[in-house]
């Protein structure tokens, strides 16, 4: 079992973030793990633009904005481990981890948790019907379309009006696909204000507030969804029901912090928002495990992620060092 | 050619009378419509290998899961190398009156032959299974029941009959079957024809369709529907038993069930439908079984589940029936394997069999038997201290490919070897896109290496055959 100073779980916009918080607070020793090749995490599949306004006063694209970091955290020769995989951590603070060809064992004197969210998925809301190929989760059609260059259909629905979903309506426009809807079943979409403007109203796509999708149809691939209107308390409204035919649905209704690594680990989870429990900023309820970004909570903009995350590293150092009371 | 028996369906009864069949001097040709086995009804079973409990004592099917259940825990299970957990059963009564039924069924299941029944206090349901609503006042303990795979019980039955001969043809729907004489027929498929001395019909939900083709009108076929949740596999200790209310008339009841793979599943619904393709869950059935489940243990959440799906139960009648039909000579008919169909399979499997050796069927033992087929490996399935042992043999069990499931890059191509050929084939055998995420982070990932694998573009994979293909265009 070596021995680390501080390990730091993700290397997306909070872990490089927080990596850089504990060295400007006096770490000495910091090692990231990161699951995938790249740094910068979901970022890199965000090639919008709109990031960096607070952080850096002028507007990039995610790609750009994890650049910056990247670029930071090798020049402070912070230490990386990539295509590494955390399995298991303890409240004794080691970490397991895979990676090709080994398994690395780990003490650290402070772990940062740094792992992101995932997205809900139409098993959780849940919406009922058939199981066919063609419903994605918002982020997955994004990585497709994105990194791999893949377009998922010809004729979409997005279900959920939150900022993916509204991204991805636009992104699906430019690939030339059509966008036929989006379903939103609150009274007011939780997307930002630019990007309803310029993701949807610009492209004339309906946005239809106050309803839900009761059933996606089709057996092979997606067919037609089945909608209607909802009351204030989300039950269907009697004769409402109209279907949209399409062959692709995305389902963007959420994330949730990734977490299950500190739950296994015994630390306390709040069961409604699977967020940590943390009596102090960043401090989970196993001394010496700190959660920054979206594992801790889910924010609107990457800007206040990598803010929050420096803090968190720092916090995390002085720990480390005996110097966090 | 002539093949000496043709089965059609490669679900749970096709693929065992497969392998029985090849511990025999034949050629056998198994024909399965979709694009992988267990695609059908297989893959939609509970996975519970039942005791044999809940059957009357006289019915074929009781024997056959008795016997099915003895195999399994004696021969199969070990031969297979199958994730078999003997977790045993208990049928619960929520008063007096109900606890009057136990005995009867006790009686019952001992007739059969069902091994170790007994009637358990609140007591014992205290210290053994402890959520347990305490409005249950005693239960039948049936130490013989279990959980596997069902979709990996077919795959490993099917890997080990086509290792002993057996020729497997997917994407081949049996499109007409024609009898020339007697132990005479030709079948032709959507690709093919085939010519064969025996034919044995284990198409499930079509086994009236494929009866109907020579002639047999009375094979009715009821789809009856059953829902099913799963829950979080952190939910894995929620009971330590498979857990039944007493049965109804047409079903067993709606149940808290352990899965092999830890994520405990709750359900099914029983309601007869008319549509064979009707997999679509809903509203109602959701809280059907949150009720239902909900009055025995009490502490299950909705915000528990994490996946669901229908199934359809293939009845015909209230029996298993598996027939020769002297009129039609070499034609066997093995329909409405319903429940406890999982279970009974290897029985029905030597059942058959011994039906058609007695109608002329040669029954020259192989010499070359080969009864053992390699477990596959799961990382899910071992300590982490095995895990390091194996990536240091081989580099690829340190790539993990699926995050909530810990799949391996190696797991996904040993699956591909095995058969898998879609998203689904993927995640029956490994678990990859079957957790919390359903995929969101590895779907991309897994259909690189399927691309590879089967030096296919990502254009042709497809979730489950089909038109159900994944993507539409390539920038």
């Amino acid at each position: 079992m070596k021995e680390r100073e501080i390990v730091i779980i993700g290397a997306g916009p909070a872990g490089l973030a927080a990596a850089l918080g504990a060295k400007d607070k006096g770490a000495k020793d910091i090692l990231i793990i990161e699951r995938d090749q790249y740094l910068g995490g979901i970022l890199n599949q965000c090639i919008h633009n709109g990031f960096g306004l607070h952080r850096f006063k002028e507007e990039l694209t995610g790609p750009e904005y994890a650049q910056r970091y990247a670029d930071m955290v090798k020049s402070a020769g912070i230490e990386i481990s990539d295509r590494t995989f955390a399995v298991k951590i303890t409240n004794k603070k080691e970490i397991f981890c895979l990676k090709p060809g080994e398994m690395m064992k780990l003490k650290a004197k402070a772990i940062i948790l740094a792992t992101g969210c995932r997205e809900r998925t139409r098993e959780m809301i849940p919406i009922h019907g058939f199981r066919p190929s063609g419903v994605y989760p918002a982020g997955l059609a994004q990585k497709m379309i994105n990194i791999e260059g893949w377009i998922p259909g010809e004729e979409a629905v997005i279900i959920g009006s939150g900022d993916i979903g509204l991204i991805m309506a636009r992104r699906m426009i430019f690939e030339g696909m059509k966008v036929k809807a989006v379903i939103e079943i609150m009274p007011k979409s939780r997307g930002l204000r630019r990007n309803i403007r310029q993701c949807l109203e610009d492209f004339s796509i309906p946005l239809y507030l106050s309803h839900k999708v009761t059933k996606i149809h089709g057996k092979e691939r997606v067919e037609k969804v089945s909608v209607c209107k909802v009351d204030e308390s989300f039950k269907e409204i009697k004769d409402t029901s109209f279907d949209i035919k399409c062959d692709t649905v995305l389902v963007s209704v959420g994330l949730i912090p990734e977490n299950e690594l500190l739950e296994a680990a015994g630390g306390l989870i709040d069961k409604k928002t699977n967020s940590p429990v943390c009596l102090k900023p960043y401090q989970t309820s196993i001394e010496g495990i700190f959660s920054c970004g979206n594992c801790n909570k889910v924010y609107d903009l990457v800007d206040w992620v990598s803010r929050d995350s420096y803090e968190a590293g720092g916090l995390a150092a002085m720990y480390a060092n005996g110097e966090l009371k | 050619m002539k093949y000496d028996v043709a089965i059609i369906g490669a679900g749970i009864t096709g693929a065992a009378l497969a392998r029985e069949l090849s511990k025999y001097e034949l050629n056998i040709i198994l024909l399965e419509k979709e694009i992988e086995p267990a695609f059908g009804v297989s893959k939609s079973n509970s996975g519970i290998i039942h005791s044999g409990t809940q059957n009357p004592s006289d019915s074929l099917k009781g024997k056959l899961c008795v016997e099915g259940n003895r195999l399994m825990r004696e021969e199969i299970a070990k031969d297979l190398g199958l994730n078999f957990i003997q977790c045993g059963q208990l049928i619960t009564a929520f008063d007096e009156e109900e606890k009057k039924k136990l005995f009867e069924i006790k009686q019952e299941g001992e007739k059969l032959g069902v091994p170790g029944l007994e009637i358990k206090d609140r007591q014992w349901l205290n210290k053994n299974e402890p959520n347990l609503s305490k409005e249950v006042i005693a239960a039948l303990f049936s130490p013989s029941a279990g959980i596997i795979s069902p979709y990996r019980y077919v795959y490993a039955l099917i890997e080990n009959a086509t290792d002993n001969g057996v020729i497997l043809k997917t994407e081949s729907k049996v499109l007409a079957i024609e009898q020339k004489g007697p132990k005479d027929f030709e079948i032709k498929t959507e690709k093919e024809y085939f010519k064969t001395s025996f034919v044995v019909n284990c198409a499930g939900l079509y086994a009236q369709e494929i009866a109907e083709m020579i002639g047999i009108k009375d094979i009715k076929i009821v789809p009856r529907k059953g829902e099913e949740y799963l829950l979080d596999k952190k939910r894995e200790n929620i009971s330590n038993h498979i857990i039944f209310p007493l049965p109804s008339k047409n079903s067993k009841g709606i149940l808290m069930i352990k899965t092999s793979d830890g994520n405990p599943m709750i359900g099914p619904t029983a309601h007869e439908i008319e549509d064979k393709e009707d997999l679509s869950t809903t509203e109602n059935g959701l809280n059907e079984v949150l009720e239902g489940v909900k009055r025995m243990i009490p502490s299950v959440d909705k915000s528990d589940i994490i996946a669901y799906f229908a199934g359809l139960r293939p009845s015909c009648g209230k029996d298993f029936v598996i027939r020769y039909e002297k009129n039609r000579d070499g034609f066997l008919n093995m329909a409405g394997i319903q429940s406890p169909g999982l279970t009974a399979a290897p029985a029905s499997a030597a059942y058959a069999a011994d039906i058609l050796f007695k109608n002329g069927l040669s029954c020259a033992k192989k010499k070359n038997f080969k009864k053992y087929r390699q477990r596959p490996i799961h990382l899910f399935q071992i300590p982490l201290s095995k895990t390091e042992e194996l990536i240091q043999k081989d580099p690829s069990y340190g790539d993990i490919v699926c995050r909530c499931e810990m799949v391996s890059a190696m797991e996904i191509r040993q699956a591909i070897k095995r058969g898998a050929k879609t998203l689904d084939g993927i995640k029956f055998r490994t678990r990859a896109q079957a957790g919390r995420c359903h995929g969101g982070f590895c779907t991309s990932r897994i259909m690189k290496i399927l691309s590879e694998e089967l030096n296919i573009s990502p254009l042709e994979i497809t979730k489950k055959g089909k038109n159900s293909n994944i993507i539409k265009r390539i920038k």
